[in-house]
């Protein structure tokens, strides 16, 4: 069986031919180009291919495409916007979130998510919604701060920078974000 | 020898539709008997098909039929059976009062599985160690099952059969659990002890206390991972029902659970290590629920 679906992938309705056991991650992956979700294990333990799906933070290795026709789909390649990071990403950078990064996408994806419905969370909070992105790397002190770090920062640009959290020198990836 | 399975892929045909009702759904299940499965979350079915542990040729998705995921209060509480464990952990008319099912809940392993993951492929998934189970047991979980031919209420506990296995018939689905009415004097608590955080359950227990005055009017002690299919503990409750609660009583009821149960050593656990852990788990939920039930400190 193929099918046509209609998705808005990172703002962009597509039409796609997909088959009816395509999961959603090779279709962003091969047929979209969008290689950013990552594949770790495909059965739901490591998050590394979290997407937003009508934002909600979803396993896209168990989603199979034709079950989300019609739908929001965000990955990681649609948290930039004009070329300018979001906030998390940039937090990401300053506290040395990322290491090998192979987590990093699935992270900022439900990271994102967090924020979005608890813009001020508590490090408890942060670390339970992410319990789901395993990182191999970093030991996830650098992941939690950069969350809290990113809350701090989308609470307004009239708040004073705070020094970059472990000495890291200030890494100015895209456009500056306060005016 | 070992061999490895492809869990990049979900390999072999797939045909996938979208009844608009129920009605439809079940004539699907009938009209491809065997070869199709209702996807609800696909936490549990897609990680079978993977792993070539379950097999379909056709996918019955559950999106357009959004009766199923509603959450109402009447008469006690109804489940739909999409309902998603997120929403039932978030849910006004489950918390506080249905407190061992919001523990459960929010017992599950990680923030995407409760959010994709449904009350009623937990339950139809029937693994021993099912989080929602023994919390919905110790409420006196109606299942509603609607087939071909008509709907009938199955008491929750007669539900399983063994691990993976239901009495539902070929053409059945779970359309909703029904949950009994609690009353001001009632108490709840769940407790799930697991490898790490973000595991299923070694051990889980749900315990509920209806309180008159000093005294436990009516209780429930049900308990995942420790026989092949979620159980409830007939002794413990016998031991604790229309007693005034003691450390001692607390002490007899747990050893009645750990007695009743049949564990098995596994990769998560030895039975004997179950057995211990499931005496301890069961006195501490009874602590909770009492506590919760307005009950004075049990000493
Ligand atoms: C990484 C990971 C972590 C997990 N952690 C936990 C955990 O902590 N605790 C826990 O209890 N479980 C856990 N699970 C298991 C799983 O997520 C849950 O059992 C979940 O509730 C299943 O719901 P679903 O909607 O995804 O079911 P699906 O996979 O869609 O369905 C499961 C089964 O039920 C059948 N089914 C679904 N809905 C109906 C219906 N209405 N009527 C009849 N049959 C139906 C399906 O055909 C299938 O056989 C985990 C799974 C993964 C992958
Ligand atoms: S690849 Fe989806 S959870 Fe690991
Ligand atoms: S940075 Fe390597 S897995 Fe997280």
């Amino acid at each position: 069986m193929r099918r046509m679906i209609r998705i808005r992938v990172n703002g962009e309705w597509r039409e796609l031919s997909v088959a009816g056991n395509a999961l959603l991650l090779n279709v962003l992956r091969e047929d979209e180009g969008l290689t950013g979700t990552k594949y770790g294990c495909g059965i739901g333990e490591c998050g590394a291919c979290t997407v937003r799906i009508d934002g909600e933070p979803v396993l896209s290795c168990l989603t199979l495409a034709v079950a989300v026709d019609g739908c929001e789909v965000q990955t990681v390649e649609g948290l930039a916007v004009d070329g300018r990071l979001d906030p998390l990403q940039e937090a990401m950078l300053d506290t040395a979130a990322v290491q090998c990064g192979f987590c990093t996408p699935g992270m900022l994806m439900t990271a994102r998510a967090l924020l979005d419905e608890t813009p001020a969370p508590s490090e408890q909070d942060v670390r339970d919604h992410m319990k789901g992105n395993l990182c191999r790397c970093t030991g996830y002190a650098s992941i939690v701060r950069a969350v809290l770090e990113a809350a701090n920062r989308d609470g307004g640009p009239e708040m004073a920078p705070k020094p970059p959290a472990l000495g890291a020198p200030r890494r100015s990836r895209g456009a500056p974000r306060t005016p | 020898m070992l061999t490895f399975t492809n869990s990049h892929l979900l390999l072999g045909e797939l045909d996938y539709v979208e009844p608009a009702s129920v009605d439809e759904a079940c004539a699907l299940l009938a009209e491809h008997a065997g070869e199709a499965r209702l996807l609800a979350g696909g936490t549990d079915l897609l990680v079978q098909l993977k792993l070539e542990r379950a097999e379909a040729r056709c996918l019955i998705g559950m999106r357009r039929l959004p009766e199923l995921r509603r959450i109402t209060g009447e008469d006690g509480l109804v489940l739909g059976a999409a309902a998603t464990i997120r929403s039932i952990a978030r849910s006004a008319l489950v918390r506080g009062r249905y407190a061992a099912l919001q523990e459960a809940c929010e017992a599950f392993s990680t923030l995407q599985v409760m959010v994709m993951g449904t009350v009623g492929g937990n339950v139809c998934n029937a693994s021993p160690a099912a989080d929602t189970v023994p919390a919905l047991l110790a409420f006196d979980a109606r299942a509603g099952l609607r087939g071909r031919h008509g709907e009938r209420a199955v008491p929750l506990d007669e539900l399983f059969v063994g691990p993976g296995r239901t009495v539902l018939h070929a053409d059945e689905m779970l359309e909703s659990l029904r949950l009994a009415p609690v009353s001001a004097g009632t108490g709840s608590a769940f407790l799930k002890l697991g490898r790490v955080a973000a595991d299923i359950a070694k051990v889980s227990v749900a315990v509920r206390l209806d309180r008159e005055g000093e005294h436990i009017r009516d209780c429930r002690v049900a308990l995942g991972a420790v026989a092949p299919t979620p159980v409830r503990s007939g002794e413990a409750e016998r031991a604790l029902r229309g007693q005034a609660p003691s450390a001692a009583l607390v002490q007899d009821a747990a050893r009645a659970a750990a007695d009743e149960i049949r564990p098995i050593t596994d990769v998560r656990s030895t039975a004997a290590y179950r057995r211990h852990a499931a005496g301890v788990l069961v006195q501490d939920a009874i602590r909770r629920a009492w506590a919760r039930a307005g009950g004075r400190e049990i000493r």
